[in-house]
């Protein structure tokens, strides 16, 4: 059996674009001290909101406003909940992700008459891949890296914004001092609920950036339940790096290559596919047990009187 | 007298369960002064703070600030009226910069940015100005507890505080550091700071106040010149038996050992020893009590006697075995009854009803079973309710919820549940706090009598000078997670002399203890 490296790796990082964006809307609300497990239901409302807006609007830019703007109305959905009507964040966050998969169905079923994928009814649009110059002509890493969508390289720079907005700007410092501290933050008069709404803003961004790019450049239509368990996924990659927005991107990174992996090994051998299919879950869980373990040893070894 | 900043006039503040921290108190600083206020735990100075900082309300009583009277809303509107508060369990951000901290809430901007290089700058400047060593781009994670303590008095200062309530302060302190927190409070004063001073480490209070406020039991017991007091004369002041009780009982006969610890150490999770090489036994027939200012390791003690929680070395001897590793059902299996220190978090399940929790140790038994597999709901229902009569708790039946009931009444559903187990060791912490008077009496009584005539041996540790004194006959005093004195009988040892082991001002030898842990 023979494994194209460069295809391999190229289609790591495509597989990776979507997590990468999941874990920075999980991370905006854990840094303001929110475990949102609804990431998984706003990918899944914004890829559909991506694809209805470019088949109305007739255009890739209508298809991805629209995809966002879902994102963020989703976002602010579970915030109200939880911040203004103090309804349990997790028991909301199911109910909301096990409304988005019926409800994505049954909007789809209204507009389209279809069950299962918008493919046949609505116009494909799909965002462009770019080809960076100097970048393409350069052997294996042109393959590499060039050519991506641009939503892949609006994941990077999202990285870059989140990171520069933890640190460098006001609400950024005052989201994780919410996230570490509340009574803290509030003893210097800063608006814990107002905090949160700002952060699931911006979850909800990332939320629909993740969504449009499944429905709208990973394939160019919706199907039920496309979303396939990513939003969790991005969830875990950002607890595993412990919120640092560099760290969540090179983990979902990892964990795009094991979704590649599965997919390359299917067409390659003869080994089961709902086993390979079953990889990128089984890394996450074995990963987050390692992490786990690591912290719990740490504690111990303090409180044995060690170091 | 110097001009008066503040003056807290007639404070009155009684808890929702009807609590009173605060009786009539009244008290006033002055400008340049550092002020302490002393009081044993639970004597009401953290809330008479908290009312001042806005954080509490008070039902009766003024505050004067600069002669104005002053309604303060919340902390932010202290802040804002010049008062600034350093809380025993700091209100920082560990993974931020100081600068960081200090500044949050009232950040410099630029161009619509946070302005890092100016929050460090300002930082710097206060921090230079009261002569705080300590660097601005530091991430609070990476400081000593001292320097945490230093952000935590900067962030009050960089929002213009002229009133420092410091709770506590030293409770956390290495000596050095202390000694660098007082120069700091001396820079503070001659510049214009007024300063409070929480504290019950006399020679503390001796050393850097010039005025100290007492407390006892919520009252205020009046403001004295430091220079007319001393240490012994404070301590009379905040240790003392309001009603003096009395329980009649013979002397103990101890037979044989059944509670053995050795050695004994646990550090918290920063690493520090919260129980220090605590060695005693305790013997079928006698009670030992354990008396100390709180936070000096009785909880911890008590989570490790119960099997809540690990120990790092030493061991713990019941019965003959060592419970290391144990599981809380197999040390109670061995003989171990528990009462615990908060009733509502440990001692019961609040929602299920009264039979639920005094039967919760004994379903599994098999006495308790019947076919071997069904739970005897007749056998325990009879037994409920015999319970119910013998320890008098009055409620509708065994089916109610115990959070129906007064706290008097839940108590006594634990002590049904704990006496009755068949244990012959019984850990009781805290066992009569914030209950009538009359449960409380049949509580020490019973403790008393089943160690008389049932040989069981208990550790009591309790907050309450009454309660130990009297019912204990060996008494133990804990400091700093050792035992630091050691009485052969508790009720010949007066209030002022424990009052002096407990806050420090004396300690005893190993040769002095010896035969007596």
């Amino acid at each position: 059996m023979s494994i194209d490296i460069v295809a391999f790796l190229a289609d790591a990082i495509k597989m990776a674009t979507p997590l990468v964006f999941a874990a920075l809307a999980a991370l905006m609300t854990r840094q303001a001290g929110m475990f949102n497990m609804g990431v998984e239901g706003m990918i899944l409302c914004s890829a559909l909101g991506a694809v209805t807006g470019a088949h109305y609007l007739g255009g890739v830019w209508a298809g991805v406003l629209c995809g966002i703007l879902t994102g963020v109305v989703t976002g602010l959905i579970i915030a109200f909940a939880h911040l203004t009507g103090k309804t349990d964040l997790y028991l909301t966050c199911i109910a909301f992700n096990l409304a988005a998969t019926g409800g994505t169905v049954f909007i789809m079923y209204l507009l389209t008459g279809e069950k299962s994928t918008t493919s046949g009814a609505f116009r494909s649009y799909q965002i462009p891949n770019i080809n960076i110059p100097i970048l393409k002509d350069i052997p294996v890493l042109g393959r590499i890296l060039s050519g991506q969508s641009l939503l892949t390289y609006i994941a990077v720079l999202s990285v870059w914004f989140v990171w520069f907005l933890l640190k460098r700007t006001r609400v950024g410092l005052r989201i994780r001092s919410v996230g570490e501290n509340p009574k803290a933050a509030e003893s210097v008069g800063i608006s814990v609920t107002k905090i949160g709404y700002i952060s699931f803003l911006l979850c909800g961004l990332f939320a629909g950036l993740s969504g449009t790019f499944l429905s709208m450049s990973w394939v160019t239509f919706f199907m039920k339940n496309m979303v396939n368990g990513r939003g969790y996924i991005g969830l875990s990659a950002q607890n595993m790096a412990n919120g640092s927005p560099i760290g969540s991107a090179l983990v979902s990174l990892l964990f795009g290559a094991t979704t590649s992996l599965a997919t390359t090994m299917k067409s390659q051998s003869n080994f089961p596919t709902e086993f390979l299919e079953m990889i990128p879950y089984l890394a996450t869980i074995i990963a987050i047990v390692i992490t786990s373990i690591y912290s719990i040893n740490k504690k111990r070894r303090i409180e044995r009187g060690g170091k | 007298m110097a001009e008066e900043v503040l003056r807290m006039q007639g404070i009155t503040k009684i808890y929702p369960n009807g609590f009173m921290a605060n009786k009539d108190v009244t008290f006033g600083i002055g400008a340049n002064e550092i002020h302490a206020l002393v009081g044993e735990n639970g004597a009401g100075k953290t809330t008479l703070m908290k009312i001042l900082f806005g954080m509490e309300d008070c039902q009766q009583g003024s505050i004067f600030i600069n002669g104005k009277e002053e309604r303060i809303a919340n902390p932010l509107d202290a802040i804002a009226k010049g008062v600034g508060m350093v809380h025993q369990h700091f209100m920082l951000l560990p993974s931020l910069s100081v600068a960081e901290n200090v500044t949050l809430g009232v950040e410099p901007m630029k161009n619509g940015l946070f302005d890092y290089e100016a929050a460090v700058k300002n930082t710097q400047e206060i921090a230079d100005k009261y002569n705080f060593k300590v660097d601005a781009t530091a991430k609070v994670s990476t400081l000593s507890v001292g320097q945490m303590q230093k952000v935590e008095i900067l962030k009050a200062l960089i929002k213009g505080a002229k009133i420092l309530i410091l709770d506590e302060p030293t409770a956390v302190l290495t000596p050095q550091e202390t000694e660098e927190l007082f120069e700091q409070l001396f820079n503070l004063r001659d510049s214009g700071v007024s300063v409070i001073f929480i504290s019950h480490k006399l020679e503390e209070v001796m050393r850097i106040c010039s005025k100290v406020t007492v407390l006892r039991h919520g009252e205020c017991m009046g403001t004295y010149d430091t220079k007319d007091l001393d240490e012994t004369k404070i301590s009379r002041l905040m240790v003392g038996r309001d009603v003096v009780l009395k329980i009649e009982k013979e002397d103990p006969k101890p037979k044989e050992a059944i509670l053995e610890i050795r050695n004994l150490k646990r550090f918290n999770s920063f690493g520090k020893a919260v129980i220090d090489g605590v060695t005693f036994t305790v013997h079928s027939g006698e009670v030992v009590g354990i008396a100390g200012v709180e936070g000096n390791g009785q909880s911890e003690l008590s989570e490790v006697l119960a099997g809540l929680s690990d120990f790092a070395s030493g061991d713990v001897i019941l019965n003959g075995k060592s419970i290391k590793g144990l599981s809380v059902r197999q040390i109670r299996d061995k003989g171990m009854a528990y009462i615990a220190e908060d009733r509502m978090v440990e001692g019961v399940a609040g929602d299920m009803s009264i039979e639920m929790n005094i039967m919760a140790d004994r379903f599994s038994k098999k006495n308790y079973k019947k076919n071997g597999m069904f739970v005897d709901a007749r056998k325990i229902r009879k037994e409920t309710q015999q319970l119910i009569k013998d320890f008098e708790i009055s409620c509708d039946g065994p089916e109610q919820p115990v959070r129906m009931l007064s706290g008097g009444n839940i108590q006594k559903v634990v002590v049904a549940r704990e006496f009755t187990s068949g244990a012959n060791f019984i850990l009781a912490n805290q066992p009569t706090r914030g209950i009538d008077v009359g449960t409380a009496e049949m509580i020490r009584k019973t403790i008393v009598r089943k160690s008389r005539e049932e040989g069981t041996c208990t550790v009591l540790i309790s907050a309450d000078l009454n309660e130990v004194l009297e019912c204990s006959d060996r008494l133990l005093v804990m400091r700093k997670g050792k035992v630091v004195a050691a009485f052969p009988k508790a009720n010949e040892v007066s209030e002022d002399t424990l009052g002096e082991y407990m806050l420090g001002i004396r300690e005893m030898t190993p040769e002095q203890m010896e035969g007596l842990l």
